[in-house]
């Protein structure tokens, strides 16, 4: 590890990988957060909760199709969603700089009661904290959230097997791009919306078609590349993936092509990786077809045996590579 | 979109399989140099080595900026940064190079020095607007590509009369190091022909590289960058190994004339002139083979506004990056690459730059690696 | 070395400048270093420079090459399936 944190700490990538599992694991290590889920999973007084906590910090706070009032929401309620789970309840804690001015603040809490009250979820709690001019970036928001899971639903990267399919729910990159086309110095304009979503009642969905669905991921910072990686490495398999199955809209790819990045390695908010038996694919992919977040699923590839744990791919063109998780920040390159 | 995925079509790259498959001759062994890291990439992004004979074999050239850009040159941007205060604009390629004890701007930005990374050099201009009270220089790196981009900011910023604005130029030229390395004294690595640079060549046209094709017997085809175009010169570099002929060739005719953007190369001559030798890594020091700026615009040179510091710059000890970029080594041959060296933890540029031989191999084509390799 | 994406000009505006598109993604690059840009030209950018036009003849010329590389292929099979009928 190096001395100090810096950007790649934060791009979810192996950097941030490397600091979970060095730092926190092994300071903070308990077997519910040792299972390396989106979200912990207790039982209380015969209940099964799941918890799950995440910060937004997000730069352009307001970019095309969200801000980061329903981002914030909807990153924990989806956390919660992977697991299963039906959120109920949210916590939110506020980080202002000094001078922020209030008539964004109240249009970012508004976006949040909106989003809260689309997602069937309530913010019953809260905390403001104020840090002075330049010590902060705007607002940051850190949510918490509780659900529970009905028995018998038990989702976990870990009980994914060799042979299983490997679905998306939609076109990967959506949110990634919409932010970076509003960042500095980037500038380029698109009608690319962030896909910024509450998963949970998709997942409802899911479960009621297909109850042996394995395991479920939203591919947030990082991309598809990162998750699936992720995935792989808990699980102890490997992935193949087929290049021309994996849904990307039109002006995403655009975009990626001009900046240099990749749509794989590129942030979305709304979308989710499943993984299911073989055989229950095809009615997965029919269930998540039907509902409006997942009109555009799609089955992408499949578990196999890998010692090495990689994600591979057929590409588009008909030759192989590998999808490497990302080394830190994806930055756009000239060359 | 168009002129990009109908040159990344299936159907056609079959077509082309199959009649490069056709087109080798069993005994034989193709030795092909992509002097881009573009190609590189395309290479290793599509798979292309998938549908190529087991005969054909790519060599991976130096032509990647960032990781022929000597690390006393990075740690003299560091430097600029850090210790004279200037607000550094550079690429996003250049931020994650390692330099001297793997200082990389990313970590001088994450310690305080305002490093800014940009798009275009219109980005740099703005900033420089913006911030009249401070020193702005642009980090530049690149080959003829990216150099007329520099000229016209260089022009606009006099024009306005922009005083705040230096460029720390590291404009390099791509026919010099195609001839350095078909003259390298240890034994140039084994190159039968080839993949001449696409995008370079928009800018210079095809004509330079002729006086080396005829001097070194070697083949050349300007390829473009598309996977479809890698193929396709693959071909035609075959066809003219296998009938004796060392000629060059434009596969990429849809943007490269055998005599390119003359205004490009005007506005090029009017700002820079070339620099008596420059060193690269891996390949040394090579005689006419980079840019500086002309006297007549020394007011925008960082070198001559800013007195930079003599330091003992290192690489890190064992990184084989000079032999991977003058193509007598392949990454996996390297000890320290996916084990020391990854693109997490890089040891060497080209581990970090996404044309970079090794990173492309780690990324894209450690699959293809023999057992035990990492 | 050098990424560059072929682009559609939209609009010519001042000072050398210009907005060109790939598919819905508008961009306001610099034509500095190009003379008589018109709209519809596809041109190749890098780094928010506008380098070269695009030749639309010669794309279709490289494409048929390459298509031609399948359909003389797909002759020889015929030829060499007959053959080996007649055998």
């Amino acid at each position: 590890m190096t001395d100090c944190v810096d950007l790649t700490h934060g791009g979810g990538g192996r950097a941030m990988a490397d600091l979970i599992r060095d730092l926190f694991h092994k300071h903070l290590g308990n077997p519910v957060l040792d299972r390396g889920d989106d979200a912990g999973l207790v039982t209380v007084a015969g209940q099964r909760l799941v918890m799950s906590t995440d910060g937004h910090v997000i730069a352009p706070l307001f970019f095309p199709g969200g801000d980061i009032g329903a981002l914030s929401v909807h990153g924990t309620v989806n956390d919660l969603a992977m697991m299963g789970a039906r959120p109920l309840y949210l916590t939110a804690g506020f980080i202002l700089e000094e001078g922020f001015p209030l008539t964004d603040l109240e249009r970012i809490v508004w976006s949040m009661a909106s989003a809260a009250r689309e997602a069937d979820v309530q913010i019953i709690g809260g905390d403001t904290k104020v840090v002075e001019r330049g010590n902060g970036d705007g607002v940051f928001i850190t949510t918490t959230g509780l659900g529970v899971v009905a028995d018998g639903v038990d989702l976990s990267a870990r009980n994914v097997q060799a042979g299983q399919s490997v679905l998306v729910s939609g076109t990967m990159g959506d949110h990634g791009v919409a932010v970076l086309s509003k960042r500095e110095n980037l500038t380029f304009e698109t009608e690319i919306l962030s896909d910024s979503a509450a998963l949970h009642g998709l997942v409802a969905e899911m479960l009621a078609a297909v109850p042996t669905l394995t395991m479920l991921r939203d591919p947030t910072r990082g991309g598809l590349s990162a998750t699936l990686n992720e995935i792989a490495s808990t699980a102890g398999v490997g992935i193949t993936l087929d290049e021309a199955h994996i849904p990307v809209a039109p002006d995403v790819a655009a975009a990626c092509e001009l900046l240099g990045l990749d749509p794989l390695n590129t942030a979305n908010e709304g979308k989710l990786i499943a993984i299911c038996p073989r055989r229950d694919a095809a009615a997965l992919l029919e269930a998540m077809q039907t509902h409006p977040l997942g009109q555009q699923a799609a089955i992408i590839g499949e578990t196999t045996t890998d010692p090495a744990h990689m994600v591979q791919m057929t590409t588009a063109l008909g030759g192989t590579r590998i999808v490497d998780w990302l080394a830190g920040e994806q930055l756009p390159r000239i060359c | 979109m168009r002129y990009i995925s109908e040159f990344r079509d299936r159907t056609l790259a079959s077509n082309l399989a199959r009649r490069i498959a056709q087109a080798v001759q069993p005994e034989r062994s193709y030795h092909f140099m992509e002097f881009c890291g573009g190609h590189t990439h395309a290479i290793f992004r599509y798979g292309v080595q998938d549908l190529m004979p087991p005969n054909v074999h790519f060599v991976h050239g130096p032509g990647c900026p960032v990781c022929v850009l000597p690390v006393r040159r990075l740690d003299d941007a560091v430097e600029l940064a850090e210790a004279q205060g200037v607000i550094l604009c550079t690429y996003g390629d250049m931020m994650r190079v390692p330099g001297t004890q793997r200082r990389s701007l990313l970590r001088a930005k994450a310690e305080g020095a305002d490093i800014r990374m940009v798009y275009s050099t219109l980005d740099t201009l703005n900033i420089a607007r913006a911030n009249p009270d401070r020193q702005v220089v642009f980090f530049a790196i690149g080959f003829e590509t990216t150099t007329p981009p520099t000229a016209v900011a260089i022009k606009m910023a006099r024009a306005e009369g922009l005083t705040n604005f230096t460029v720390f130029c590291n404009h390099v030229l791509t026919p010099a190091a195609i001839g350095h390395i078909l003259d390298a004294p240890d034994g140039p690595a084994r190159i039968d022909g080839f993949l001449g640079p696409s995008h370079v060549s928009a800018v210079i046209g095809s004509q330079p590289y002729e006086a080396a094709a005829q001097t070194y017997r070697k083949p050349v085809v300007i390829a473009g960058f598309e996977p479809l175009d890698v193929m396709q010169s693959v071909l035609m570099l075959i066809t003219q190994v296998n009938a004796g002929r060392a000629q060059v060739e434009n596969q990429y005719t849809r943007v490269v004339t055998r005599h390119g953007n003359r205004k490009a190369q005007a506005m090029v001559a009017g700002v820079f002139t070339l620099r008596d030798a420059f060193e690269w890594r891996g390949l040394g020091s090579v005689p006419r083979s980079a840019l500086q700026i002309r006297d007549e615009f020394g007011g925008f040179d960082a070198e001559k506004r800013f007195s930079i510091s003599q330091k003992q710059s290192r690489e890190v000890k064992s990184c084989e990056c000079p032999a991977v970029l003058r193509g007598v080594m392949k990454p996996t041959e390297c000890k320290l690459f996916g084990t020391a060296c990854t693109p997490d933890n890089p040891m060497g540029a080209c581990m970090v730059s996404s044309e970079g031989a090794c990173a492309a191999y780690y990324s894209y084509g450690r699959q293809r690696a023999p057992e035990g390799a990492i | 070395m050098c990424l560059a994406i072929p682009a559609k000009v939209l609009t010519i505006e001042a000072d050398d400048m210009a907005v060109v598109t790939v598919e819905n993604v508008r961009k306001r690059i610099s034509t500095a270093l190009l003379d008589d840009v018109a709209v519809g030209d596809f041109l190749l950018i890098h780094v928010g420079y506008a380098l070269h036009k695009l030749s639309e003849d010669e794309a279709a010329q490289t494409l048929s090459l390459m298509a031609a590389a399948g359909i003389l292929q797909e002759e020889l099979d015929e030829i060499s399936a007959e053959a080996s009928c007649v055998i």
